[in-house]
């Protein structure tokens, strides 16, 4: 029987069922291609017959809508911007992520709670009361961190274009220059999501990689949980995918400065 | 439970926060405005606030109530979303302005209806640690039977939340608010002691409780001045 573990408290009132399911976090900042990398996990893992859910960040029904309307109106505070954020991912993950691990399912988690662990702490919010705040959720049962240093980042999301005012920190007021404000509010973060790395135990992946060598490396990382967990296909084996797609050479170092 | 991290730290604000909180019908709101209506009239600068008041999630929690689709970890972090607001962009400002902060219900309101609801104790309060202590918290006790003749002789009609129907306690909204109400009383006696209510016996008449009420105030606000330093 799989019971659910909490960071905290969890919640009372939901029934100590048996949950089969297995859920996976990916981890990392805006720009390192969570996103095309859990597309290709979902991919991978459908063909060798697994059910997924995929689910993301501010799109629950109840409060996504909240969210994006109180961001326009730039009428959130640091306490309000963790909690609506909070309240959003209580929503998923009673109506979504429960009850998909309920029934078996791996549930693809495109951020998780370190997101909002992260980004709170960048936002000057005391750290114990963020961790105090996500009691309720469930520790995922693997975490996929996507890393890459600040140099690397900024290289690979300047030239998009637009800086996007809530990821480059601009309602902190560190200064009205996007760029700088971008590149000091990133530093924070990663600097959070490296402690968090170690402290959890999270399974990092180079993200100055092409995205096939990543995801290659992932698929080893899911394999190698799966058969631990003795999570099976439906061929009643634990799936042993040899890796197709051949690696490239890592690019090369970027310096920090 | 006397674990000091979960109670409220006081404030160092130059203004007071004085706070009332009791069941529904408890006749907290009718004390609380001749309060606020003696403490203008001897010249001091007031400001007056009650739970559930800011916009900025009303109508999710709106959207969600009518379509029963709010969980109690959703209700209970959007109400406190919304205190949070109100919180820095109404209460905060005029403490640190030296102003008298009147506030009908405060968290002990959440803490008693969240748990109520399902929620842990224990995270409710740390949820609400940002909260300052208030300086007077005064807690109007009512049994049910005179809170509820209070309610259905003013409006006739029973609010579903006020109720608490959507816990489907029972079918029937008079005896869904018994039971509802009952708990959330059983949760302020539980909490009365370690936060320091003032216990007013709401069964009096209602100049009767403010006198009392009048009289812990002047006592407490001795130490005010009326021009205080700002923060």
């Amino acid at each position: 029987m799989s019971q659910l573990t909490f960071f905290g408290e969890g919640l009372p009132y939901i029934e100590a069922y048996d949950y089969p399911g297995v859920l996976i976090t990916v981890e990392g900042t805006d720009g390192v291609g969570r996103t095309t990398q859990i597309v290709m996990l979902k991919e991978w893992l459908e063909v060798q017959g697994y059910g997924v859910i995929e689910t993301g960040w501010t799109r629950s029904q109840l409060i996504g809508r909240t969210i994006s309307q109180a961001k326009q109106g730039r009428s959130l505070n640091r306490l309000t911007y963790s909690l609506l954020y909070a309240a959003d991912f209580a929503d998923r993950l009673e109506k979504e992520i429960i009850p998909a691990l309920r029934s078996g399912f791996v549930v693809l988690a495109d951020r998780y709670v370190f997101t909002a662990l992260a980004r709170d702490v960048a936002r000057g919010v005391d750290r114990a009361w963020v961790r105090d705040l996500f009691g309720f959720a469930p520790v995922p049962h693997l975490v996929l961190y996507l890393k890459i240093d600040v140099a690397s980042l900024i290289r690979r999301v300047i030239p998009r274009g637009v800086i996007d005012y809530f990821e480059s920190g601009m309602d902190l007021g560190m200064g009205d220059d996007p760029y700088d404000s971008f590149k000091r509010y990133q530093t924070t973060l990663i600097k959070e999501y490296n402690r968090m790395s170690q402290e959890f135990g999270f399974h990092e992946v180079n993200a100055r990689w092409k995205p096939e060598r990543m995801h290659t490396r992932l698929r080893e990382i899911v394999t190698e949980f799966f058969k631990q967990r003795k999570f099976y296909d439906y061929r009643g084996a634990p799936s042993v995918d040899p890796p197709i797609i051949k690696a490239d050479a890592p690019e090369p170092m970027i310096k920090t400065s | 439970m006397t674990n000091s991290e979960l109670l409220l730290q006081p404030h160092n604000y130059p203004g007071r926060l004085i706070i009332v909180e009791g069941i529904d019908g408890s006749g907290k709101s009718t004390q609380i405005k001749l309060v606020q209506r003696w403490l203008v009239s001897l010249g001091y600068n007031v400001f007056f606030t009650e739970w559930n008041s800011a916009d900025l999630v009303k109508k999710t929690t709106k959207r969600g109530k009518k379509s029963r689709s709010l969980t109690p970890t959703t209700f209970s972090l959007l109400h406190a979303t919304d205190f949070a607001h109100r919180l820095v962009s109404n209460i905060l400002p005029p403490l640190k302005a030296g102003m008298i902060v009147l506030a009908d219900r405060y968290v002990y309101t959440a803490y008693a209806r969240d748990h109520v609801r399902g929620c842990d104790r224990n995270w409710v309060r740390k949820v609400y640690g940002f909260a300052p202590k208030p300086d007077i918290a005064f807690y109007f006790k009512v049994p049910i039977e005179v809170s509820l003749k209070r309610i259905t002789m003013a409006r006739q009609v029973l609010k579903d939340f006020e109720a608490g129907m959507d816990l489907q306690l029972h079918p029937d909204p008079m005896e869904s608010f018994r039971l509802f109400q009952g708990m959330i009383l059983e949760e302020y006696d539980r909490m009365s002691a370690e936060n320091d209510f003032c216990v007013i016996s709401a069964t009096g008449t209602i100049s009767e409780q403010q006198k009392q009420v009048r009289e812990v105030i002047g006592d407490r606000l001795e130490t005010y001045q009326r021009k205080p330093r700002i923060a």
